[in-house]
C-alpha cells in the first residue's frame, strides 16, 4: 500500500512538471513570439499611451460618445461579471424599465419606440466590447447633435466600422464600441474626447 | 439567423465526421498500437514509464485498476488544496492575491479533481497564475484522462473474455494525456491565441479609457488552461464569466471553435465502442441514440429562447429578445447550442448566463444533466452513464420477455444488476436530499439572487450540477459559503465516484464471463428498436425521477412569465 501511495504521488508530480509548467510556459512562449499583441491582451497604443483593448468594453457617459451595453460590474476588466437575473425577476424587469427611459430622455428620437434587447439587457461578461448594428444607429441622432455633425455622417461611419458575421455564417454581426468612438475622435480632427 | 442554423449544422457535421478517425485513433492509442504520433511521442511515454516505475505490460484486476484510480485522486486533492491555501507565500501572483478559503480550497480541490470544475470563486480575483497553472490546469488533464481511463477499463469488459484483467490504469491514464489530451490542447491554445486569447505571465494591465477613466484589465496564461478544459470536459473558466468573457472567447470563430472541442471527445467514445467490439455498428447505434437526444434538446431550447420573453416584450424590448447574459458577438442561437452542448456533456463552461436563460431553455440544460449527462457525456463518464441505461434499458426488456438479459454477448447477471441501480440511484438520491436541505434552511436562502420558482431553480440547478460533475451553474447563487461549498462538494464526490466505482466493478465481472454467441432470441444492439428503446429509457427515467423538481421550477416559471408576473 505504501509502496503504490508513493508511486501515486510521484505519477502526479511527473504529470503536474508536464502539463502544469512545462505546456503552460511553452504556450506563453509561442504565443509572445507568434501573437505578442494578441496574447497580450490585444492593447491599442495610440501616441504612446494604452487605449484599451480591443476586445474588452469600456464605459462610455458621455452624449458625443456611442454607449455600450449596460454591465453589472461598470465595465471594471479586473472582476467579470453578469447580473445573472432570471426572467421573471421584478427587480430585473424594474431595471430594465429604468434603463429604457434614461435612454428615451438622452435619446429623444427613440420616444415610443421599441429598444433592442444588446441595448438595455446587460452582457454575460459585464465586458462585452460590441453592439448591434442597430443599437448604433439608434445613437446616431445625439451622437451627431452633440458633435454637429450631419446624422448621414455618422450613419456612414458605423457602416464602415461595422462587422459581418465571421466568414459569413459564424455568431453575430456587430460593432465595435470602442473602435466606433475612436473613428469618431478622429473624423475631422475635431476631438471631444480630450 | 439562418446563418446560425448553417453555423450549427456544419458544426454537428464536422464533429461526425471528426468523431471516426478519432475513434480508431483511440482504439490503438488505448492497445499500446503504433500511431501517426508514435514517433514523436514514444520516447516521452517511455521516459515517463521509466521515471515513474510503471510497466505498461502489467495487467490490473478491477481492484488494483479502482485501487490506482482513488489514490491518485486523493494526491489530487492534497496538493490542490494546499496550493491554494498557500498561494500567498508561493511565487507567481503579481496580483497579490490572498490564499484562498479553506472551505472554498476543498470545494476547489474536489470540484477540478472530480473533472466538475465547479467555481464558487472569480479567477481573476482569486487565483495566482501559479494555482492556475500547477493546480488547476494540471487537474483539468488528469482528471478527464482518469475518466477517459475508466472508460476504456469498462469497454474492456464488454471486449475480453475469461480474464481477471481489465488493463493498466498508469498506462491508460498515460497514454490519455500524451497522445489525445496534449496534443489537441497545443494545437487548439495557438488557434486561441491567435484570435485573441491572453497568455501571458505579465502582471495585469492599467489602461486609460477613452472617457479617461482608470481601467484594469485582467490578464493571465489562460490559452492554455482553456484548450484543455473545453477539451476535457472540464469546463473551469480561467475567468469569472467562463467563455462569455472576452479574452476567453474573443470571436465567432473562437466560439465555433471551443464549441466543438466540448463536444470532439465525448462524439468519438461511442465510435471506440463499436471499435474495441468490432462491432462498429453498436457504436453507431449508441451514437445515433446520443445525437438524437441531442437534437431534441436543442430544437425544444431553441424554439422557446428565440421566442423571446413577453415581460421584456412588455416594457418595450424589440421582439422581447432576451439578450440578457448574452454576449453580442455570438447572439441568441450560439448561445443556446453552447448550453445544451455543456449541459449534454459534463463539460460546464458558459458562454451565456444560464440564469439568464428563458424558462424552458434552462430546463432543457437541467434535464440534460439530471439524466446523468449520457447525451455524449463528459469524455469517457458519459459513455459509461450511457452504458448503465443500456444495461437497464435490457434488463427491463429481458423482465418483459422472461430471459436473462445480454449486452454484447455478455450475460448480465445480478452483480452487474446492483451497480447499474446504485449508480443511476444515488446520485439522484443525493441530489434530492442535498437540495431538499437547502431549500428548507435559512442558510440556504440566504444566497439567493431571485425569487419564486427561478429561485428553487437556482438552488435544485447547483447540487445537480455538482452531482453531475457539470460544473456549469445558475450563478445568481451566492454558494461561495461554508454550507454550499461544502454540501456541493460532497455532491461532487457522490457524482463522481458512484459513476466510476460501479463501472469498474461491472468490468472487472463482465471481462471474467465469456462472450455468448447472438442468438435468435437476443436483442440486435445494432438496430432501430434499440436506439429506440435506448432514448425511451433515458427519458422515462429521467422524467421519473426528476418530474416533481421540473415542475415546481422552470415549468412553474414558464407558466408565469407567459402570464407576466414577477417575483
Amino acid at each position: 500500500m505504501l509502496k503504490s501511495l508513493w508511486k501515486s504521488l510521484k505519477i502526479l508530480f511527473v504529470f503536474s512538471i508536464l502539463t502544469g509548467i512545462i505546456y503552460p510556459f511553452f504556450m506563453t512562449l509561442v504565443g509572445q513570439i507568434l501573437f505578442p499583441f494578441e496574447a497580450n491582451g490585444s492593447i491599442l497604443i495610440v501616441d504612446g499611451k494604452s487605449k484599451g483593448s480591443v476586445l474588452i468594453g469600456q464605459k462610455f457617459t458621455k452624449d458625443f460618445y456611442f454607449q455600450g451595453r449596460p454591465s453589472v460590474v461598470d465595465y471594471d476588466a479586473s472582476a467579470s461579471g453578469a447580473s445573472n437575473f432570471g426572467p421573471t425577476s421584478a427587480k430585473f424587469k424594474s431595471a430594465v424599465i429604468e434603463r429604457i427611459a434614461v435612454l428615451q430622455r438622452n435619446n429623444p428620437s427613440l420616444a415610443d419606440k421599441e429598444i433592442p434587447g444588446d441595448l438595455v439587457l446587460m452582457s454575460a461578461s459585464g465586458l462585452d466590447p460590441d453592439i448591434s448594428l442597430e443599437s448604433a444607429q439608434l445613437q446616431a441622432p445625439r451622437v451627431a447633435l452633440a458633435r454637429k455633425f450631419a446624422v448621414k455622417e455618422v450613419l456612414e461611419l458605423i457602416s464602415s466600422c461595422a462587422q459581418g458575421q465571421q466568414f459569413g455564417f459564424l455568431g453575430s454581426p456587430r460593432i465595435n464600441v470602442l473602435k466606433l468612438n475612436m473613428a469618431l475622435d478622429s473624423l475631422k480632427g475635431i476631438n471631444y474626447g480630450r | 439567423m439562418a446563418n446560425n442554423f448553417f453555423e450549427l449544422f456544419l458544426s454537428l457535421t464536422l464533429l461526425t465526421l471528426a468523431a471516426i478517425p478519432l475513434g480508431k485513433f483511440f482504439k490503438l492509442v488505448y492497445s499500446g498500437q503504433k500511431t501517426f504520433l508514435s514517433c514523436l511521442i514514444k520516447p516521452l511515454e517511455s521516459f515517463l514509464y521509466k521515471i515513474c516505475g510503471i510497466d505498461p505490460a502489467e495487467e490490473m484486476s478491477w481492484k488494483v485498476y479502482t485501487k490506482d484510480f482513488l489514490l491518485l485522486n486523493l494526491w489530487g486533492f492534497i496538493v490542490l488544496f494546499l496550493i491554494q491555501v498557500f498561494q500567498d507565500k508561493l511565487p507567481l501572483n503579481p496580483a497579490q492575491l490572498s490564499a484562498v478559503p479553506w472551505h472554498l480550497a476543498i470545494n476547489t480541490a474536489v470540484s477540478f479533481v472530480t473533472n466538475t470544475n465547479w467555481q464558487s470563486y472569480s479567477g481573476e480575483a482569486t487565483m495566482s497564475y501559479l494555482t492556475q497553472m500547477v493546480g488547476l490546469t494540471v487537474q483539468n488533464f488528469v482528471s478527464a484522462a482518469a475518466g477517459m481511463a475508466a472508460c476504456v477499463a469498462f469497454l474492456r469488459g464488454f471486449s475480453r473474455q475469461s480474464s481477471e484483467t481489465i488493463g493498466n490504469f498508469w498506462a491508460d491514464l498515460t497514454r490519455s494525456i500524451l497522445y489525445i489530451l496534449l496534443p489537441l490542447s497545443i494545437i487548439f491554445a495557438v488557434v486561441l491565441m491567435s484570435q485573441g486569447v491572453v497568455q501571458t505571465l505579465h502582471p495585469y494591465v492599467n489602461v486609460q479609457t477613452l472617457e479617461g477613466q482608470k481601467q484594469v484589465l485582467a490578464v493571465g496564461p489562460a490559452a492554455s488552461q482553456i484548450a484543455i478544459k473545453q477539451l476535457g470536459s472540464n469546463g473551469g473558466g480561467f475567468f469569472n464569466v467562463n467563455s462569455a468573457h472576452p479574452f476567453e472567447n474573443p470571436t465567432p470563430l473562437t466560439n465555433f471553435l471551443e464549441l466543438m472541442a466540448i463536444l470532439l471527445i465525448p462524439f468519438a467514445f461511442p465510435i471506440l465502442l463499436g471499435e474495441l467490439l468490432n462491432k462498429r455498428k453498436e457504436g453507431w447505434a449508441v451514437f445515433t441514440a446520443m445525437l438524437i437526444l441531442l437534437v431534441a434538446g436543442l430544437s425544444i431550447a431553441l424554439f422557446f429562447e428565440l421566442k423571446g420573453s413577453p415581460i421584456l416584450q412588455s416594457v418595450g424590448v424589440h421582439q422581447g429578445m432576451n439578450m440578457e447574459g448574452k454576449e453580442t458577438r455570438f447572439g441568441v442561437v450560439p448561445s443556446v447550442y453552447w448550453e445544451v452542448a455543456t449541459s449534454a456533456t459534463s463539460n460546464g463552461s458558459v458562454n451565456a448566463m444560464h440564469d439568464s436563460l428563458l424558462p424552458v431553455t434552462g430546463l432543457v440544460a437541467l434535464f440534460n444533466i439530471t439524466i446523468g449527462e449520457v447525451i455524449f457525456g463528459g469524455v469517457g463518464v458519459g459513455l459509461i452513464g450511457m452504458m448503465f441505461y443500456a444495461v437497464l434499458a435490457l434488463f427491463i426488456i429481458g423482465l418483459m420477455i422472461g430471459r436473462t438479459p445480454e449486452l454484447y454477448g455478455k450475460k448480465l447477471g445480478s452483480s452487474e444488476m446492483i451497480m447499474t441501480v446504485l449508480a443511476i440511484v444515488l446520485p439522484s438520491v443525493t441530489l434530492k436530499i442535498l437540495a431538499a436541505c437547502a431549500i428548507s434552511l435559512p442558510i440556504g436562502l440566504t444566497g439567493l439572487n431571485n425569487f419564486g420558482p427561478h429561485g428553487f431553480t437556482e438552488i435544485f440547478y447547483a447540487y445537480a450540477s455538482g452531482v453531475g460533475n457539470n460544473g456549469s451553474a445558475f450563478a445568481g447563487l451566492n454558494a461561495n459559503t461554508p454550507f454550499y461549498n461544502l454540501t456541493i462538494s460532497l455532491a461532487m464526490l457522490v457524482g463522481r465516484f458512484a459513476t466510476i466505482i460501479p463501472a469498474l466493478v461491472i468490468a472487472g465481472s463482465l471481462a471474467h464471463k465469456k462472450i455468448s454467441p447472438q442468438n435468435r432470441a437476443t436483442l440486435p444492439t445494432a438496430s432501430l428498436i434499440f436506439i429506440c428503446i435506448l432514448c425511451a429509457t433515458v427519458i422515462v427515467i429521467g422524467a421519473l425521477t426528476f418530474f416533481p423538481p421540473f415542475t415546481i421550477g422552470p415549468v412553474l416559471e414558464h407558466l408565469q412569465m407567459m402570464a407576466g408576473k414577477v417575483f
